[in-house]
């Protein structure tokens, strides 16, 4: 078991280079609207997921609106349903409590570093575990080091920081790309994204224009059935990370 | 900035209410592995959600940074497609931006 982590944790290292320096925008990010470093490390620790607490510090203004933000972070985190669903092979046999364990420490990275592996060989949770552990680490680093940062800089926007935010988000996008088959779910999100902030408030675009756009294949499949193939599905967030591996 | 303020109940109810929703899915997606769909309506839609989500997260912000803005977050794109490497694109974004801003005279 130690051995088999210490090898997942090995092979998270590559991708922990660019998890550490994102988490130090976060950081930065987190500083400027007011979260205290042990907040920041509460939620690394707690909730060990990137994009959802992006948002969060995102919505971080005071009265903190906490359904909006719950119901963000569920949307958004709804893609660990399949990460969760894809290990099933991996946990074959184990006990609940094992896999209760393990799961905490699944973020998009080291599932996709030990997806890869599992494809050309035997891997275990263990090494699951081994990359989440060593993933959890760099994060925090990163996200604390860029906090300390961010109190120390005056004038934010100079530095485009707040860009920093858009250019994250905008990046992680790319990589959910899974060819034309998203060409009309996107265009609609775009679209219903970009009405709902403009006529509703709040942070209820996320939801809406997300939900919106998702339901396009589901129509599309309802109206011309057979004629809309999903193929496999999954997060192709994997091809990005796995692509940044080999 | 008090370190302390963590103790406050919203800051506090934030933060499980976050972790509890994301570790249930997390949980909850491998408990049901064999429940859940994996294609037809609900399939597809799951499927979709993840690029729909952070496409909606991300337009309307783009589309408030104006032309700048736009220039920014395409260029982002391009080098992430380019090289996969997302803290590159990130930088690049942030540096048209910055730059933008110091050239205008902001």
């Amino acid at each position: 078991m130690i051995e088999e982590m210490r090898k997942g944790a090995v092979a998270n290292l590559p991708v922990g280079a660019s998890v550490a320096a994102y988490g130090s925008v976060l950081g930065m990010l987190a500083a400027q609207k007011g979260l205290s470093w042990l907040a920041l490390l509460a939620m690394n620790l707690s909730i060990f997921a990137g994009s959802a607490q992006f948002v969060m510090v995102d919505m971080w203004v005071p009265p903190l609106p906490i359904a909006e933000m719950t119901l963000a972070v569920l949307i958004i985190n709804m893609r660990y349903l399949l990460i969760g669903a894809s290990l099933e092979p991996l946990f074959r046999g184990k006990s609940f409590f094992h896999k209760a364990g393990v799961m905490h420490l699944v973020a998009d990275e080291n599932w996709a570093v030990t997806m890869a592996a599992h494809r050309h060989g035997h891997v275990t949770t263990g090494f699951l575990l081994g990359g989440g552990i060593c993933l959890c680490a760099i994060w925090s680093a990163g996200t604390l080091l860029g906090h300390r940062l961010g109190a120390l800089i005056g004038h934010p926007e100079r530095f485009a920081l707040d860009f920093a935010f858009v250019a994250v988000f905008t990046a992680l996008t790319v990589g959910m790309w899974r060819g034309r088959r998203d060409v009309a779910p996107w265009i609609a999100a775009a679209i219903f994204a970009v009405a709902a902030e403009r006529w509703l408030p709040g942070k209820w675009y996320i939801v809406i224009g997300g939900v919106g756009g998702a339901l396009v294949p589901v129509f599309q499949q309802w109206l011309l059935p057979g004629k809309a193939p999903f193929g496999p599905s999954g997060p192709s967030r994997t091809d990005l990370v796995a692509k940044e591996i080999e | 900035m008090n370190p302390l303020s963590v103790t406050d109940p919203f800051v506090v109810l934030a933060i499980a209410g976050a972790a509890l929703v994301t570790y249930g899915l997390r949980l909850g997606g491998l408990l049901l592995a064999e429940h859940l769909p994996k294609s037809g309506g609900f399939g597809g839609f799951l499927a979709a959600l993840p690029g729909t989500i952070l496409l909606s997260l991300v337009v309307p912000g783009i589309v408030s940074a104006g032309p700048l803005g736009g220039l920014a977050a395409l260029s982002t794109a391009l080098c992430v497609w380019r090289t996969r490497n997302v803290f590159f694109g990130v930088i690049v974004g942030m540096g048209i931006v910055a730059a933008g801003r110091w050239w205008a005279g902001y």
